[in-house]
Formats: structure tokens, C-alpha cells, sequence
């Protein structure tokens, strides 16, 4: 084992987490709960935005819960919605600046149970908006209630026997709820437990924000990410909790992908 | 100046057109369903955007967006309809988003709802109350400029005669003056220059800003926003033979154009009787109402509630007694037209308020 010389100024300067983000979140973004999912959701977000070069075009409608942290916290110009109706701002934004790349920041809580019509109707509209819904099937920010996602016999606060079909009803899926509406160009469900399904959820991005360039429609990317605090388990525990309970239920994968169907309908014909 | 033979509606769907209006939104419901018509028509060929909202959920917010893009944009709805919206428009307030909000009201039961608002949290929104279409048609326009002035929701109040009644109207574009640029709009151009910007109700700056301002801070602001608004704006009001008038009757919106019709028959009979009218309803005209009235023996509010407007009626005069002479609206069409301002029933209750006022006087 190495004794390190103190004697000495250090070779380079300590790093902090900030030396490692994007240069699109700013510095000291947030405080969340360390094995939060949604800093790597926002992360992968912001870097697939400049990686396509739309920086200079983009602007995010927040929703409120935990990820509002990164209304303030981005280098991203952002309009502030009220819970759940974040899509109908997008929509008015997107239709008054077409040239625009709108993206909303939602979680399970605010699209699926305050703003289930308003994704609904945009989506149906076929609005070149790209939804982003950050699904840890908990309210967080409140301290780990039950949400229109919260999966079968999970325990949060107000169920805590667990979620029955019999007693809640049954959680919704909901990028499974939005494919099948003609407006919809692109619906994906990723995931940030890994990264393997980090590198999944920024393809997912990549596509969704694509076809909003290429005015296709709707595009939406749901990504499941960890709640250790609101799910009372522990943080190392958390991004196994998301493939077993979770994943299991609402499942990871490309749901609906309007230009690769098009492509591979192209492709055939050609070969045919 | 030409004047066209319009229908209230049409001639408000014109008048937001010649004021920059691009951006319209709504959900079909009477009194508003004809201004949502005439927007649908316009906007396209000016290169404005119409859309038919799902709800007034989605109306509001709709407007929420293309507003803080930096367009000029209006909704609305009847009470009704605004009542599911004033969870956004007090938020809208707090995120300093100016648009027009139209509420053409059934009847003046939503009198409390529009100058106190039904939302959360300290905010208060201009009130602007025509008479007529010639004054909606500039006082709508006004609007747009005093929203964009304070950067503030205006709400303007019309009901189911001035979107209904035909009447020939001159609609030229007002010129009210130069505004600051909107540098605060949304386009995205800002993003990713160290200096993006931000629209919101609750986080006023980045927190990378030179200052950066916290929520707290920001809440504390909202008194301070309420009284620049109130020192700003001019309230605005009409009046006529309140110099020598024992009476005077005080009545806001279409309904006064009847009862100021009724008050100058019964001035030409001889009734010292005079007429207050309120164009704003919020900001109040109390100072005015107070010198209108201050040789008056008592006031009459004619509004078609239970008594609502009446209370700044009180506010403002204070020693004098305000008395209500109009009440709620019997009509069973629910849209708060006639009877209660058949000039007949609306001259009655005057001279009836007025006879008290001799036998008082004598006792």
C-alpha cells in the first residue's frame, strides 16, 4: 500500500460530481436521494439533445415532483407547468414556434393520475412534442404514496398491505395506453438500473427526439426509474427491486416506432 | 373609419385579431362558442393558430404555452368553464404570463369570481367591463396591452348580449403606445449559452442567474406585484347626473347600458337621480364612485346576483348606505338575460328605492 506524499500540493485539482455532468445541467442541479433513478434519466435527456445538435432549439415543459430540482438546474430553457398539464403547454409552445423542440419532464404521478387526458389528447392530436415520463410507480416527492402505476402488491404509504387489484384497481401502462393513437409517432419504455438500459434509454431518446425533428408526431419515452427512499427499501437494493417488481410488469423495450416501420416496409419492397 | 354591421362575437374575434392576437384556444360553451367560431375563421389566414381544446384543462394550458413563447394569445370561457381554470390563472399570475382571458359571463353571478379569482395565493387580475360593442372592441384591444404591460392575465368580462347583439362597429387597430420587448419569450434560443431562460410560477431564475432568487423570495413578491399593478393601472368608469343626485344607481357591464337608459328617462321626468359605472372592475373606481356620490343620500347597485359588486360599492363609499336593487336573474334559459331589465321593472325599482328615500327624509 502507497503512503500519499501530503507534503506536496496534489498532482491535479480534487474533482467534484459537477466535473462529471453534462454541460448542460449546472452545477449543484439537485439534492436528491442518493439511488434516485431520475439524475441519469435527465442526464441522458439533456446529452441526446445536444448530441442531435437541437440544443439551441429545445425547450423543456417541467411537470412537478422530484425532477422539478432540474427546472432551475439546466442549462435548458424551461417552462414551469402546473401538475399534470405539462402537454398542453408543450402543445401551445410547439404550435406558436414550430421551429422549436419541446420536450416535457413528467413523472407517473403527474402524467397518469393529475394529467391522464392531457397526454391523451396531445398524443391523439399528433403534436410534434416529445413526452418524457420519469415512472418510479411512487409519488417521491410527497414521501412514497401510491400512483396509477404502482405495481400489484407493492407497499407504499396509503397501501400498505401492499397494492390489490380489488381494493386500487389496477395500475396503468401507460406507454402500452398511448401507441395505438394514430397521432403517435414513437412510444418507448426504458430504464436507468443499469447500463445496459441507460445505453437502451438514450436510443429511445435519440428516436423520440428524431421524430419530433422530423415532424412525424407524438413521440414519448417512459423511464423507469429507482425510488429507494419512497419504496423503504435499501439503496443498493433498488435497481434489482425495478428488473423483479417493476419491469416485470410494465415492460422495458421499443413499443412503437412509426419511421423504423416505414424503413423496414421500404427495405422489404425493395428486396421483394 | 368604416363601420361594419357585426355581431358582438365576431366583432370581439376582429378587434383581438387587430390587436396581434395569434394564438386562440377554447371549448365550445354560450356565450363564448361564437368568439371560438370567429377565431377558427381568422387566425388562419393571419398566420394565427386556433385550437380546439379538450377541455378548458387544456385550453388554458394551451394558452399557457403559446403565450410564454411571446405570442399574443387570449381564451375564456363562461364562469363555468373559468371555473376550472383558476388553478392556472393565479399560477399564471405568479409565472408573470400576460394573455386575455374572456369571460362572457351568464348573468353577473360571477362577479366575486372574476375580481377575486377562485385560485390559490395572492394575486389579483385587471377587470375590464364594457357596456357596449364600440367600447369592447377598444376595451379588448386595451387588454392585450395592459397584459403585456404587467405581465399579467387580463380578464375581460362580456355576457350573452354583447357576443349576441348586432350592432355596426368601426374596428381599427389601436395604437396604445410602445411596449418593452418581450425578452423573456421562449424560443429555445437561449439554451445551452450559459444564460438559458426560464418561465415558471415558482423558480423566477436559473441557479446559475447573477442573482439567484428562491421560492420564498419569489412568494414574498407577490404583494409588492399586486401593488405595482393597482398603481398602474387607472381604474376607469362612466358617469352622468351624479352632481346633484339624491339617488345614484350603480351597474356594470351590458345591464348599464340598459340602466343608464332608464336613469336619463327618469332624470327627463325630473327624479334627481344620477349613474355610476365601473369599467374596471378590478382595480375598483372607489375614489370616483366616492365623489360621484358623496351628495347623494343613498346608493342603488343593480346587478343581476344576490349581491356581489355591491361590497366594493361599500368599500368605497363607506358612510353612505348601498342598497341592492337588482337580484338574481329568473331566466330560465340560464343565460341571465331580461326579465329584471325590462326598462319598466328597472325604472320601478328605482322610483320604489327613491319613494323610501322622502318617507326617510321626512321622518
Amino acid at each position: 500500500m502507497s503512503i500519499v506524499d501530503t507534503s506536496l500540493p496534489p498532482s491535479r485539482p480534487a474533482r467534484l460530481v459537477d466535473d462529471f455532468s453534462p454541460s448542460l445541467i449546472l452545477p449543484g442541479a439537485h439534492k436528491l436521494c442518493a439511488g434516485c433513478g431520475e439524475p441519469a434519466a435527465m442526464r441522458s435527456v439533456v446529452e441526446i439533445i445536444d448530441e442531435l445538435g437541437l440544443t439551441n432549439r429545445a425547450v423543456g415543459v417541467f411537470g412537478i415532483g422530484c425532477y422539478t430540482a432540474f427546472s432551475p438546474g439546466m442549462d435548458v430553457e424551461v417552462l414551469q407547468a402546473l401538475h399534470g398539464r405539462a402537454p398542453s403547454l408543450a402543445t401551445g409552445l410547439k404550435r406558436a414556434r414550430p421551429n422549436t423542440i419541446v420536450f416535457t419532464v413528467q413523472g407517473d404521478g403527474d402524467m397518469v393520475n393529475e394529467g391522464l387526458q392531457e397526454v391523451i389528447h396531445t398524443a391523439a392530436r399528433g403534436e410534434d412534442v416529445t413526452c418524457i415520463m420519469l415512472n418510479n410507480g411512487v409519488f417521491g416527492e410527497t414521501g412514497g404514496h401510491m400512483t396509477a402505476t404502482t405495481v400489484i402488491g407493492q407497499r407504499t404509504k396509503n397501501s400498505l398491505e401492499g397494492r390489490s387489484a380489488k381494493k386500487h384497481g389496477y395500475p396503468i401502462r401507460m406507454a402500452e395506453m398511448l401507441a395505438p393513437l394514430e397521432g403517435v409517432a414513437y412510444v418507448a419504455r426504458g430504464a436507468t438500473n443499469n447500463a445496459g438500459n441507460v445505453f437502451r434509454t438514450r436510443k429511445m431518446l435519440e428516436s423520440a427526439f428524431r421524430a419530433q425533428d422530423q415532424g412525424l408526431g407524438f413521440s414519448m419515452v417512459e423511464i423507469l426509474t429507482m425510488c429507494p427512499t419512497g419504496w423503504f427499501i435499501a439503496t443498493g437494493d433498488a435497481p434489482d427491486y425495478l428488473t423483479d417488481k417493476m419491469a416485470s410488469y410494465h415492460k422495458i423495450g421499443v413499443i412503437k416506432d412509426v419511421a423504423a416501420d416505414a424503413q423496414a416496409n421500404a427495405e422489404e419492397l425493395t428486396q421483394g | 373609419m368604416t363601420k361594419r354591421l357585426l355581431e358582438g362575437s365576431e366583432a370581439l374575434a376582429h378587434a383581438m385579431v387587430a390587436a396581434g392576437c395569434r394564438f386562440f384556444t377554447g371549448y365550445p360553451m354560450t356565450p363564448f362558442t361564437e368568439v371560438l367560431e370567429g377565431m377558427a375563421r381568422l387566425l388562419p389566414d393571419v398566420g394565427g393558430s386556433c385550437v380546439n381544446a379538450e377541455s378548458e384543462l387544456e385550453a388554458i394550458g394551451m394558452a399557457w404555452g403559446a403565450a410564454a413563447a411571446g405570442t399574443r394569445t387570449a381564451t375564456g370561457s363562461v364562469g363555468q368553464g373559468l371555473s376550472l381554470m383558476q388553478e392556472s390563472l393565479a399560477e399564471l399570475s405568479f409565472a408573470r404570463v400576460p394573455m386575455v382571458v374572456l369571460n362572457m359571463a351568464r348573468g353577473q353571478g360571477d362577479y366575486f369570481q372574476a375580481t377575486r379569482g377562485g385560485g390559490h395565493g395572492d394575486y389579483r387580475h385587471i377587470v375590464l367591463a364594457p357596456a357596449d360593442l364600440a367600447e369592447a372592441v377598444l376595451l379588448i384591444q386595451q387588454a392585450f396591452h395592459l397584459a403585456d404591460l404587467f405581465r399579467n392575465p387580463v380578464m375581460f368580462m362580456g355576457d350573452y348580449y354583447l357576443a349576441h347583439v348586432i350592432e355596426a362597429v368601426d374596428i381599427t387597430s389601436a395604437d396604445l403606445g410602445t411596449l418593452p420587448a418581450k425578452d423573456w419569450a421562449l424560443d429555445g434560443s437561449s439554451s445551452g449559452t450559459g444564460a438559458a431562460k426560464i418561465v415558471s410560477s415558482i423558480m423566477p431564475t436559473k441557479r446559475n442567474a447573477p442573482v439567484y432568487v428562491k421560492y420564498g423570495t419569489y412568494l414574498e413578491t407577490g404583494g409588492a406585484k399586486i401593488a405595482a399593478l393597482e398603481k398602474g393601472m387607472a381604474p376607469l368608469h362612466e358617469q352622468g347626473w351624479c352632481d346633484d343626485a339624491d339617488y345614484v344607481v350603480v351597474a356594470y357591464g351590458t345591464p348599464a347600458r340598459i340602466i343608464r337608459y332608464v336613469v336619463g328617462k327618469l332624470r327627463a321626468e325630473g327624479l334627481r337621480v344620477g349613474f355610476f359605472r365601473p369599467i374596471t372592475l378590478w382595480p375598483f373606481p372607489a375614489e370616483a364612485l366616492r365623489a360621484a356620490t358623496r351628495q347623494a343620500a343613498e346608493i342603488g347597485v343593480y346587478e343581476l346576483n344576490a349581491g356581489q359588486m355591491i361590497e366594493d360599492v361599500r368599500l368605497s363609499v363607506r358612510d353612505r348606505d348601498a342598497v341592492g336593487i337588482g337580484g338574481i336573474s329568473f331566466d330560465d334559459s340560464g343565460f341571465g338575460i331580461a326579465p329584471e331589465l325590462t326598462p319598466a321593472r328597472v325604472a320601478a325599482r328605482i322610483r320604489q328605492a327613491m319613494a323610501c328615500l322622502v318617507v326617510e327624509a321626512a321622518a
